[in-house]
């Protein structure tokens, strides 16, 4: 059963990643990115299961965390050039594509 | 007992191939939609469907044990920080000016102009 699940994480992150190849703006390949990251946790605890080993959902609990702290610094990067202290930023600039 | 455990057995494949078919839809709607925000609400569907319906059949199969707390852990984060993150994705590409396809139709026609009466504000009362 865990096998199906297995095939079926696997096949939706391979469309995730076509979609994050062909994406026409930014804001596609982040989401698919994010989608992403969300796919490779399940397919984690999925995969421990699957081994007999559900030690794996320590690095699935952190996956995840990193995943969501990545898509937050990717987007306030493009928004407003740097990751840091924004007041030190002059002026708005309105980034993205 | 013998009975108790087919039923959360065949609830947790139940809740596992729902999961399975949930997650690909998303990742299909995600790869196949038109424009940005209709795949936004395509990837909606693994943040919240998916994730919810996979944790439980695997917190099933994982039986009362430490491994049924991690993975209520990983679902609580997930179902806490996918809407968030679609939320900040949404608002980013709102902020620099994308619009969804609809405002001039999905199939390339323009749309119909507002008629002034939309813009009227209702008076309160009567």
């Amino acid at each position: 059963m865990f096998v199906v699940a297995a095939l079926a994480l696997f096949l939706a992150m391979v469309l995730v990643l076509v979609r994050l190849y062909a994406g026409p703006t930014l804001y596609d390949r982040v989401l698919a990115v994010n989608s992403f990251g969300t796919h490779t946790v399940l397919f984690i605890g999925v995969l421990g299961f699957l081994t007999g080993r559900p030690d794996f959902l320590d690095i699935a609990l952190l996956y995840a965390m990193i995943n969501f702290v990545g898509t937050i610094a990717i987007l306030k990067y493009f928004r407003y050039r740097a990751i840091g202290d924004i007041s030190q930023i002059p002026g708005d600039q309105g980034a993205g594509q | 007992m013998m009975v108790l455990d087919m039923i959360i057995l065949a609830l947790s494949w139940l809740f596992i191939l729902g999961g399975s078919v949930f997650v690909v839809i998303g990742a299909f709607g995600t790869l196949r939609f038109p424009d940005f925000w209709s795949r936004l609400h395509a990837a909606s569907i693994t943040d919240s469907a998916g994730v919810i319906l996979l944790i439980i059949g695997m917190c099933l199969q994982g039986g009362a044990t430490l491994i049924t707390v991690k993975l209520l852990f990983i679902g609580v984060f997930l179902f806490l920080t996918g809407p968030t993150a679609t939320h900040a994705i949404a608002n980013a590409a709102l902020v620099t000016g994308l619009r969804p396809l609809e405002a001039k139709g999905l199939t390339g026609a323009e749309p119909e102009p507002i008629s002034p009466d939309q813009d009227q504000p209702k008076e309160v009362g009567e």
